[in-house]
């Protein structure tokens, strides 16, 4: 499966083939909420000419066994996405708040469930 | 298998100790049971050869639906021909979720496409071969598929983010196409004298095409260690093989047919069975395009891109025309 990273044209190493590259349909990225009340996920991506097709598609690729009740078709060009270099600036800073966790305090056993 | 013959660098597996600190942080990640995912940093060759791997794999999926595709007008009853047609559908939707894995790694799908349909990029061998009866319907499900069971769920664990969750969508969808197959090769085998000699004879000829997807031994291949070192293979050829026959030959007996091999047997001492290798240079000409339906498969996938040209373009069109439409009426 693709992911929201991943991009239709940019970073292309393989671009010979400009003629092509034309007239090839955008890529989408495929979101689909499953039966049991989650929130959409990402499943895959697709070409399509456009988003009416996408969710045809979608529905052809992704859910031929029931796998959803619901799909989100996103163009993958307007998904911005951080980048894996950026991780430590990102998610460090929640490294040394461990009090941001209910186990981080020590509540009596005779106080009961909390 | 349904990836054959990748070539990597050829340079043989670096130990830790020769590789920069980017690369040996990569491999150690991979080593750990990490997955690498489309923008971390990876070395050249293990992009390129998961883009030929993956590519090669998708292809045979799309390339894959020919020959089945050949008997869904002439199913035997419409249940049968209802199961074949979704069959068929699955194979394509498992080349779509390959290509989308092969399309993270900065290769578009029009590049592979090109790639196949020039003959650049290669399929499986075993696509070569014609299905000549209905009972090679249930040969393929059972053989085919079976054999490409074989490959596809260790590589769900492969280190690979977008491949290993492609594998993992298929292997949910494959089992049902191995299980069609050996039901119509009960329904044959349990059938009139006539039905029982089909399925002999699909037996027969699709038995050692089908060891061959797993490819030559590569026990000692330079390519296979750097892939399975990068974990995009997880076993070798022949232990995949090996497999393959150990649970294929009893659902044989169980059919009441042969398997055409005079020199199969069990064997006691290495708990497994003794069995004959392929023709080896039948497979490697049959890679070349002498099989027999190689060429007929090219041109189908041709003539399908070509005559597909039209509706592509036009959709394009369609679509940029609304697009401005919209943006006129904002």
């Amino acid at each position: 499966m693709s992911s929201p990273e991943s991009s239709p044209y940019k970073d292309t190493k393989a671009s010979i083939h400009e003629e092509t590259r034309k007239t090839e349909w955008p890529l989408w990225e495929i979101f689909i909420r499953g039966q049991h009340g989650l929130s959409h996920r990402h499943v895959g991506s697709l070409h399509a000419a456009d988003a009416e097709m996408a969710i045809k598609n979608a529905r052809d690729v992704y859910t031929r066994r029931n796998e959803g009740v619901s799909i989100w078709a996103v163009e993958a060009a307007d998904i911005a996405a951080s980048s894996p270099e950026e991780k430590g600036a990102l998610y460090e800073p929640s490294n040394d708040k461990v009090y941001r966790h209910p186990t981080f305090f020590n509540i009596p056993d005779d106080v009961g469930a909390m | 298998m349904y990836a054959q013959m990748i070539k990597s660098t050829g340079q043989g597996v670096k130990s830790l100790d020769e590789m920069e600190p980017q690369e040996r942080a990569f491999q150690e990640r991979i080593d750990a049971g990490g997955k690498i995912e489309p923008k971390d940093w990876m070395p050249e060759g293990y992009r390129k050869n998961l883009i030929r791997q993956i590519g090669q794999h998708a292809h045979s999926e799309i390339v894959g639906q020919l020959p089945e595709g050949n008997w869904i007008t002439r199913a035997p009853t419409l249940e049968r021909k209802a199961i074949l047609l979704a069959k068929v559908q699955d194979e394509a939707g498992h080349g779509l979720y390959l290509y989308c894995a092969a399309e993270t790694l900065g290769v578009t799908r029009d590049d592979l496409t090109r790639d196949l349909l020039s003959g650049k990029m290669k399929y499986s061998s075993i696509f070569n071969y014609p299905t000549l009866t209905w009972a090679d319907m249930g040969a393929v499900g059972w053989l085919v598929d079976g054999a490409a069971i074989m490959n596809q769920v260790p590589l769900q664990r492969t280190s690979y983010g977008p491949y290993a969750r492609a594998m993992v969508r298929i292997c949910k969808e494959e089992s049902f196409h191995q299980r069609q197959g050996y039901d119509i090769m009960m329904k044959m085998a349990n059938g009139t004298e006539a039905q029982r000699k089909m399925a002999q004879d699909a037996l027969n000829r699709f038995w050692y095409p089908s060891l061959m997807m797993f490819g030559p031994s590569d026990a000692e291949s330079v390519h296979s260690a750097q892939s399975m070192a990068w974990k995009i293979k997880m076993n070798t050829n022949d232990e995949l093989r090996q497999k393959f026959v150990d649970q294929t030959v009893p659902q044989a007996e169980y059919l009441g047919l042969t398997v055409p091999d005079e020199n199969l047997k069990w064997n006691e001492e290495t708990g497994h069975y003794d069995f004959s290798e392929p023709d080896w240079n039948e497979f490697f000409d049959v890679l070349k395009g002498n099989g027999p339906c190689n060429t007929e498969r090219l041109e189908a996938r041709n003539k399908a891109w070509d005559e597909g040209r039209w509706v592509r373009e036009g959709l394009l069109a369609h679509a940029a025309k609304k697009r401005s439409a919209k943006l006129a009426a904002e």
